[in-house]
């Protein structure tokens, strides 16, 4: 009977457990998170500090009994080392726990920029449930908040936070909000949108020291010189792989732990799916690390297959982001950005805050932004990872590059 | 509908050929849905292809991949066991609509007005848009009859690697 250990009970380690359980009845599956929490989504988290959902509408699976009842061991458990001569995981408390085949789904963690004062009380990531509360707890109405970092998860924070109602200040380095999901056009409409809605977008700006202020409170210093005071400072300046369990073994790593197309590792019985592998890239031909939910739920399925013999080619990584700043959703998909022979096409209202860029690459459709459309926009999905040649519809689709759905359903069902 | 023994599932037809752009499916599927007339918030969509003169009426296949139910981190998508079609709980969906970009097929739509998201959930095995249709553009018939097996093989070419199970 086979042992699969799955280390991370986040989005990919739960739907590998599950996957695994769809596929051998009789193994023995461990699933180990390090939080003291039942399994939950990062990505519900705005949710509830808005206070639209209580802390168990986080919850990956809303039953108590779902993993008991799936035969799916979950404990908690800091892991110290992998040792992969001997199958074996060392745990925190020493303990050995031997593994046929082993699953590192380990996440991400926030990027700590260096800027002094980060320690203060008051200073926070928003990345765990812990860290939710605590925000929960000090952005009272009318609080002064800043919040370092209008990247994805900066804006998707943002909305949460003004929803509560605080004074937000927003300090991004770079030259526009979500540097890395929108280009100038798209960046500059979110900025207006939220500077609209009451919030003092910073951009290119720095922070160069948050303060204890006298009387309480924080001073956060910017580089400019301007001090803002704070009750709360939020700090989402990006994340990076949790990668340090690979980093002594044989297994290769590189910005993550680097997997082939079935989501092994160097290794042939150690996986890593999610956040902290970085996986072939559909895009690029290259490898990614994509810190997203889909990605995340595709690793774990696939790894899970390959663990348990059912030889699945993971088809690669596609960068898909969907937002909603305070309103305004945005999306991203695969090279928006273009690149070396891409053609584009655009549709710019700014005035009503709408916005669609595609990226072709020959009659395919190889990246998109989207702001304030939010119909169908998953059929870009379809399009780009679909490898859909558009024959005639490419020439439409420059001529408006809303028809999306028709362009596929005209080059797919005629 | 259910007549007490188990009947072989059953899936929405769509020929185009037939359909005349009149829309009488998507003001059914909003009435009964969102209880307005109001083709805005209809799950199924006609699309009009002016320079053919054809119109295509389209909307989720419920396909075996179920890129949406997969990709919801709250758990919030599930199949009825009745019908097949992959339904969305408003009680547990957070509007977070990483469903919508998951889904390659682009029939999973945000609702701004509610925050939550909508898809075809085949209206309980009793679909109104199929009712709706004077020219049987849109019939709801048995699975393995509705040629959904072109659409499925799109649905492997985005999947990641396995074939679909239909």
């Amino acid at each position: 009977m086979a042992r699969y250990v799955i280390v991370g009970a986040g989005p990919a380690g739960v739907i590998a457990a599950e996957t695994l359980r769809q596929q051998d009845a009789d193994g023995e599956i461990v699933l180990l998170g390090g939080e003291p929490e039942p399994p939950y989504s990062r990505m519900a988290i705005p949710y509830y500090l808005t206070g639209g959902i209580e802390e168990s509408g986080t919850h990956l699976r809303k039953a108590q009994d779902h993993y008991a009842k799936l035969g799916i061991e979950v404990r908690q458990a800091a892991v110290s080392k992998v040792d992969t001569g001997a199958n074996s995981l060392v745990l925190a408390d020493g303990s050995a726990l031997p593994y046929d085949q082993l699953l590192l789904a380990t996440g991400a963690s926030p990027v700590r920029p260096p800027v002094p004062g980060l320690d203060l009380p008051g200073v926070h990531h928003c990345w765990t449930l812990e860290d939710a509360r605590q925000i929960a707890d000090l952005a009272d109405p009318g609080a002064s908040v800043v919040l370092m970092g209008a990247g994805f998860i900066g804006c998707i924070i943002l909305e949460s936070l003004l929803a509560r109602d605080v004074k937000l200040t927003v300090v991004e380095m770079e030259d526009r909000m979500l540097p890395r999901m929108m280009d100038q056009t798209g960046g500059a409409m979110i900025k207006r949108w939220c500077e609209d809605k009451g919030t003092s977008v910073l951009t290119s700006t720095k922070v160069t020291e948050i303060k204890a202020a006298d009387g309480g409170g924080l001073q956060v210093v910017l580089d400019s010189g301007e001090q803002v005071p704070a009750a709360l400072v939020v700090v989402a300046t990006g994340v990076k792989s949790n990668a340090e369990l690979a980093q002594d073994g044989d297994i290769k790593v590189d910005q993550g732990i680097v997997v082939d197309n079935y989501l092994r590792t160097s290794v042939p019985n150690v996986y890593a799916a999610g956040d902290v592998a970085q996986a072939p890239d559909h895009s690029t031909g290259g490898w990614s690390v994509l810190a997203i939910q889909p990605t995340a739920a595709d690793h774990g399925r696939v790894a899970a297959l390959n663990m348990a013999g059912v030889e699945t080619t993971y088809k690669g990584n596609l960068a898909m982001n969907v937002l909603d700043t305070a309103g305004l959703v945005s999306v991203s998909f695969g090279r928006w950005d273009g690149g070396d022979g891409c053609e584009t096409a655009e549709s710019v209202d700014a005035e009503n805050f709408r916005y669609m860029r595609l990226v072709f690459d020959g009659d395919r459709v190889v990246g998109a932004l989207c702001l304030g459309h939010t119909d169908h926009v998953g059929v870009l999905r379809g399009l780009i990872q679909g490898d859909v040649r558009l024959g005639d519809w490419k020439a439409r689709l420059q001529a408006d590059p809303c028809r999306i759905m028709e362009a596929y359903l005209g080059s797919t069902l005629s | 509908m259910n007549t007490g023994k188990r009947l072989m599932q059953k899936s929405l037809h769509i020929d185009p050929g037939k359909c005349t752009g009149c829309l009488q499916c998507e003001m059914a599927c909003s009435l009964d849905n969102e209880g307005a007339f109001n083709p805005a918030k209809s799950r199924i969509k006609v699309f009009d292809f002016h320079a053919e003169g054809r119109f295509v009426p389209y909307t989720c296949t419920q396909c075996a991949e179920a890129w949406c139910m997969k990709a919801c981190p709250v758990d919030a998508i599930s199949v009825d066991t009745l019908t097949g079609a992959k339904v969305v709980s408003d009680a547990l969906c957070v509007g977070c609509k990483v469903c919508t970009i998951a889904c390659p097929f682009g029939t999973i739509n945000y609702n701004q007005t509610t925050g939550k998201v909508l898809k075809c959930d085949l209206c309980g095995g009793d679909p109104e848009c199929a009712k709706a249709c004077p020219t049987s553009a849109i019939t709801f018939i048995d699975a393995d009859w509705t040629g959904l097996e072109r659409m499925r093989d799109w649905a492997s070419k985005t999947d990641s690697g396995t074939r679909a199970e239909a």
